[in-house]
């Protein structure tokens, strides 16, 4: 019992508390912590207090913002900053949920691939392979064509799950590198004369030392997931929901190209609150990314 | 040799799939492709069912009630015979529209690769030698910007911006069409101006993810022991920084190329949508709200096709500058 708890304190002290020291002094990565953490809580407090009301109100379309309606009013007098807060909660959902299954399916065949290494590595080597090189975009219009054929509601979770889809091959790469420079250490070594399980020496020595890239990946690709949900739904090749982000700016397209000037915050609202949430992930990836890679920290 | 012989097989094996998982996912759709297609020549042409049902059987290739992988075999055949299918909307064969678009595609996309790959280059080994300073923060806060802005977002905003709230640049097609195309400077300046900001979008959202890529791999180098022999042996510092660190950081940067690549032709959808640049991904985008499936189809095989090429260039490319490669030593790692 008391040596569970040394190694948990271990574990602790090495995984957890060193990075976010690290974590700390990076100022750029404490700027997308904290945004993070902003969006969530508006995505999640936010709806409470602002209510979102879609009826349209003609006689108040394009205003400019104001005390009454901060970010203005959209084609049909509707309030953009409701719009934009009940928005974010699916682009999050999305995101995060794609980001855990992407990096679920990456860390299992890449531990997997690299652990057990022979026909099994060359076979999983090979797949990873094939599915890097195919292009994750253009793949993703073709699932979601056949996705709107077939009657499967797209919800956001089968979104979530396409996107992994596309998305799983570079964590599986990278984590079979790794394994395979981590399986050879010594205290591998170590832990197989005591004769400890594989499970263990996974569970407790391999994925330990694979968490900081872990963490990072799951920032990329719910970047890269966010990336493709809002870009599908601004396209409209994905069935529009109310307020969502993407569907603003596939609205905003269609409405502002024909007016000047009026309807710039319809346009500028989504984008930015996109590109804000995306800047965010990127910055707090990187700076674990400095955590994992001891030499990108020489300032 | 043997290197380059499993890179090809690989890249075959990657084409064959696709073309595997595309065939399987629309022929054994449910709501059936054929009856749709069937409906389709009623409804449009007013054909009687029969008639129409014989129309889209000889256009599709199909023999009724022919096993599916009878026709996943003559599929195949198909396709290596140029026989890539007929696009439904506009009844024209699928690969005469995709070779029209892949041309102003590949302009577009390989002109911003090459601008954005050098920009990225020049500047992450500018701020790898600056490392720690006020200016490499600077710049490094400035690519994870351009590398975490969504390319479709930078070319909406510059359109809005640039081409409709102030008319600069045209807001619509690849070249102005009262110019008859040819090799005159009146045509290839009208390209130009056309593909500015469609080009400038991909620029701004790409160089930042070469440059952080650069930086961190000449980081790496600069802590060789052969950057600290060659400045020991008194080189110049700038042919250090050319021969002994540029080159050896640029070579991991090129296993990236194919990812950054598909994203660019995944970004062209948008793009071309948005600024009507009559390419694949304009094409793509259309056929997808028209639901013209053999041409999605089409559209996504000859994307594969290209990536996988260039990855296959850019792999032998990688050979070539790095002979440890070829003997197999670190692949993968």
């Amino acid at each position: 019992m008391v040596d569970r708890l040394r190694t948990l304190e271990k574990i602790l002290s090495e995984h957890i508390y060193i990075p976010l020291k690290i974590l700390a002094k990076d100022k750029r990565a404490l700027f997308g912590l904290f945004m993070l953490i902003a969006y969530i809580l508006i995505s999640l407090i936010g709806p409470m207090i602002i209510p979102l009301d879609l009826t349209p109100n003609l006689e108040e379309k394009y205003l400019p913002p104001s005390w009454k309606h901060p970010l203005g009013t959209d084609f049909a007098g509707r309030d953009i900053l409701a719009q934009l807060v009940h928005g974010g909660r699916d682009v999050l959902t999305a995101a995060f949920a794609a980001g855990i299954v992407t990096v679920g399916i990456g860390t299992v065949v890449g531990i997997i691939a690299g652990y057990m290494g022979g026909k099994i590595d060359t076979i999983i080597t090979a797949v990873i392979d094939i599915f890097l090189t195919i292009p994750g975009f253009p793949l993703l219009i073709v699932i979601a064509a056949w996705l709107l054929q077939s009657g499967i509601p797209i919800t956001i979770l089968t979104i979530a799950f396409v996107l992994s889809i596309t998305s799983w091959a570079g964590l599986a790469r990278a984590v079979r590198a790794q394994t395979l420079s981590i399986k050879n250490e010594e205290f591998i070594e170590v832990d197989k004369c005591l004769g400890l399980s594989k499970l263990y020496i996974i569970f407790y020595e391999i994925l330990p030392n694979l968490m900081p890239y872990i963490a990072m990946n799951f920032m990329l690709s719910s970047v890269s997931a966010i990336y493709s949900y809002t870009g599908l739904m601004a396209l409209g090749l994905i069935p529009l929901t109310p307020g969502n982000w993407g569907a603003m700016i596939n609205m905003a397209q269609a409405y502002v190209g024909t007016i000047t000037g009026a309807g710039a915050t319809y346009i500028l609202a989504p984008s930015f609150a996109i590109i804000l949430l995306q800047i965010s992930l990127v910055f707090l990836a990187n700076g674990i990314d400095k955590i994992f890679n001891p030499r990108l920290r020489e300032w | 040799m043997r290197w380059i012989i499993k890179r090809l097989i690989i890249a075959i094996f990657t084409i064959y799939i696709v073309i595997t998982i595309t065939f399987f996912l629309i022929r054994l759709m449910p709501g059936n492709f054929i009856d749709m297609m069937v409906y389709y020549y009623m409804t449009t042409y007013g054909m009687s069912e029969i008639e129409a049902r014989n129309t889209v059987y000889a256009l599709y290739n199909v023999v009724p009630n022919e096993p599916i992988f009878l026709q996943y075999i003559k599929y195949l055949f198909g396709l290596i015979n140029g026989n890539w299918g007929k696009s439904y909307i506009s009844n024209k064969s699928v690969l005469e529209i995709l070779l029209y678009g892949l041309p102003w595609t590949a302009f577009l996309l390989s002109v911003s690769l090459t601008i954005s790959f050098a920009i990225g280059i020049l500047l992450g080994i500018f701020m790898a030698y600056r490392r720690g300073t006020f200016l490499d923060s600077l710049l490094s806060t400035l690519s994870s910007i351009s590398r975490a802005t969504p390319n479709f977002i930078l070319g909406l905003l510059l359109l809005y911006f640039l081409a409709i709230y102030y008319p600069i640049f045209p807001a619509r097609d690849s070249y102005d069409i009262t110019i008859e195309p040819g090799l005159s400077i009146q045509f290839i300046s009208s390209v130009l101006y056309h593909s500015f900001l469609p080009m400038l979008a991909y620029i701004l959202t790409s160089f930042g993810g070469w440059a952080l890529a650069m930086r961190s791999s000449a980081i790496r180098v600069l802590g060789e022991d052969y950057v600290m022999a060659a400045e020991a042996r008194g080189l110049k510092p700038g042919r250090i920084a050319r021969t002994y660190v540029g080159r050896n950081a640029v070579l991991p940067l090129f296993t990236s190329f194919a990812i950054s690549l598909g994203y660019m032709f995944g970004g062209s959808v948008f793009i071309e949508t948005y600024f009507a640049y009559q390419g694949i991904g304009q094409i793509i985008g259309l056929a997808m709200s028209w639901r013209d499936y053999p041409l999605i189809q089409g559209g996504f095989l000859l994307i594969t096709i290209t990536v996988v090429l260039s990855n296959l260039l850019a792999d032998m490319l990688y050979g070539l500058l790095d002979p440890r490669i070829k003997r197999g030593g670190t692949y993968g790692g």
